[in-house]
């Protein structure tokens, strides 16, 4: 009795788990922006520390997988170090920090700098996937509102931000309408984020464990902000260049560098800093 | 022929059950474009679970109730799918509670109020959306100025006509009204109703309110039902209702006006 010993359950959860994972996915991609409900199964993580994500990582990944966990754009952070762990334990996945070597990548509240390709998954952690939630508390009254397409409360939302603030003032879980179908909540990614949903090449899932919900945009779909005709969705822009790599049009951290208040702008995106800046060191000959 | 000559909404046999026992039942009516119908009755006697039967919120345990769309077509209201209803809900008819709180988002600005519906029926222009929000706040006498405050820092009066504005900002053809001046003193409830027999008078609204005070339906509608125990007991012209009521039921209720 020798040879390979068959290798059970790569990625933590049982089969049948991850069987009904998949079938939510599968229902998730085949209708764009529609929240699927699954059974949401403990992981050794607390709710709220994406446990969404994890699980739907789970039922995806496999041995040639390659893993990148990003929290709020690094993957030096505590949640994106243990998720990343996690799975190497779990699974034994390679893992990376390079967004153009990664085949699955785990997020919260980014996307990467750079583009995407087709063969990419996005897995986001959703604290709550339902966007009309803090107007309309009732869950039975939003998923009627879903189903017959009333989103007219929505906007409420926008014109309230207008009409205090002068422009709209929501400026990360911004509002987008999938496939011209479904009202989405993109997870509390910043309006920045939002127009790189727009057709993207790569597979975008979203898991909300402690709400139970699974939901998707598939590769090429149509994803639009909402709007007004004349407040128009308009995503967060930054003047000034990251003070580490000089890169401009990307998403910023402001990091306080003494207790006089200084601070400084840096890329929210620790691997598109590195290389950006490496590349640089490279081009200039010491 | 003109479509306003036609039967607006017409009622035959209408009932509502709660479990076994029944909220109302064979009530019929024909209701004309244009028309003030009042519900009159005590509480209990069914009133409010007939609009809700009426306006599809409440589900027709019997009867049948056809409408005729803005379109012309003639629909039977129970065989419509929910998403129709929605829809007639949005652009066709308006409902006017009789707690301003169950009709108004409290926590939403005026302005919002009165703008859901409209960007609900696909307005996505802030600018005419709130220009549309002022000019109605106009008409039920608020002062624009409150335009952007929220209804929970309104009077009672002042509720109920954002609630009114709301309603009647979309041009609807049937409004449903439950009660829409209890719960006011005296002075706001004559202005409040002044107010509601102009803009239906000016808009050519059908109306559908309920009401236990009879000088209500004596001031704005047309004609009357009086109700008891789920039943209709009498209907007519309200003058002829109230001037000279043939049920011994509707007799007690005139006769018992205070001070009329």
């Amino acid at each position: 009795m020798t040879g390979e010993p068959i290798s059970y359950n790569t990625g933590y959860l049982d089969e049948q788990t991850k069987r009904m994972l998949r079938r939510a996915l599968l229902k998730a991609v085949a209708i764009p922006g529609f929240q699927v409900p699954f059974a949401s199964r403990e992981v050794p993580m607390p709710r709220g520390w994406g446990t969404g994500g994890v699980q739907v990582t789970a039922a995806l990944i496999g041995e040639d997988d390659v893993l990148k966990v990003i929290d709020q754009g690094a993957d030096d952070t505590t949640n994106a170090v243990s998720i990343r762990k996690f799975f190497v334990a779990v699974a034994g996945v390679a893992t990376t920090t390079r967004t153009d070597e990664a085949s699955i990548i785990q997020t919260r509240h980014r996307v990467p700098e750079t583009p995407l390709s087709e063969d990419q998954i996005m897995v986001y952690q959703v604290p709550g996937p339902e966007p009309l939630r803090f107007l309309e508390r009732r869950e039975t009254e939003t998923r009627r509102m879903h189903a017959l397409e009333d989103y007219g409360l929505m906007y409420v939302k926008l014109y309230e931000d207008i009409a205090t603030h002068g422009h709209i003032a929501t400026t990360y879980d911004y509002p987008v309408m999938v496939n011209g179908r479904y009202l989405m909540s993109p997870s509390p990614i910043p309006s920045f984020d939002n127009p790189k949903l727009h057709r993207s090449p790569a597979l975008h899932l979203f898991g909300a464990g402690r709400e139970k919900r699974i939901y998707a945009v598939p590769p090429y779909t149509d994803v639009e902000s909402l709007g007004f005709e004349d407040y128009p969705f308009e995503p967060q822009r930054f003047e000034d260049p990251c003070a580490i790599c000089g890169s401009v049009g990307v998403y910023m951290d402001e990091i306080i560098t003494d207790d006089a208040g200084s601070s400084m702008l840096v890329c929210s995106d620790t691997d598109h800093c590195e290389r950006t800046a490496a590349a640089k060191t490279e081009q200039v000959p010491a | 022929m003109n479509t306003d000559d036609r039967v607006l909404m017409q009622a035959r046999g209408v009932g509502h059950n709660y479990g076994d026992r029944f909220g109302c039942c064979d009530v019929s009516f024909e209701l004309w474009p244009g028309e003030v119908l009042a519900v009159v009755g005590e509480s209990g006697s069914g009133k409010t679970t007939l609009l809700g039967a009426l306006s599809q919120r409440l589900a027709l345990s019997e009867g049948t109730i056809r409408y005729r769309l803005a379109d012309g077509e003639e629909v039977e209201l129970s065989q419509l799918s929910e998403s129709r209803v929605r829809n007639l809900w949005r652009s066709e008819w308006g409902f006017v509670h009789q707690n301003p709180e169950d009709g108004l988002r409290m926590h939403v600005s005026a302005g919002g109020n009165i703008g859901e519906p409209l960007m609900a029926t696909g307005w996505r222009h802030y600018g005419t959306i709130r220009a549309t929000a002022s000019e109605w706040l106009e008409r039920v006498e608020i002062p624009v100025s409150r335009i952007d405050d929220a209804p929970v820092t309104f009077s009672g009066g002042m509720r109920q006509r954002l609630q009114i504005a709301r309603n009647l900002v979309v041009s609807p053809r049937l409004v449903f009204m439950d009660e829409p001046t209890s719960g006011l003193d005296v002075s706001v409830q004559a202005r409040l109703l002044d107010l509601i027999r102009y803009l239906v008078a000016e808009l050519g609204l059908a109306v559908v309110i309920v009401t236990h005070d009879l000088g209500v339906a004596r001031l704005i509608s047309h004609r009357t039902i009086v109700m008891k125990e789920g039943r209709v007991i009498e209907s007519g012209l309200t003058d002829r209702v109230l001037d000279d009521p043939q049920a011994e039921y509707t007799q007690l209720l005139v006769s018992s006006i205070l001070g009329g």
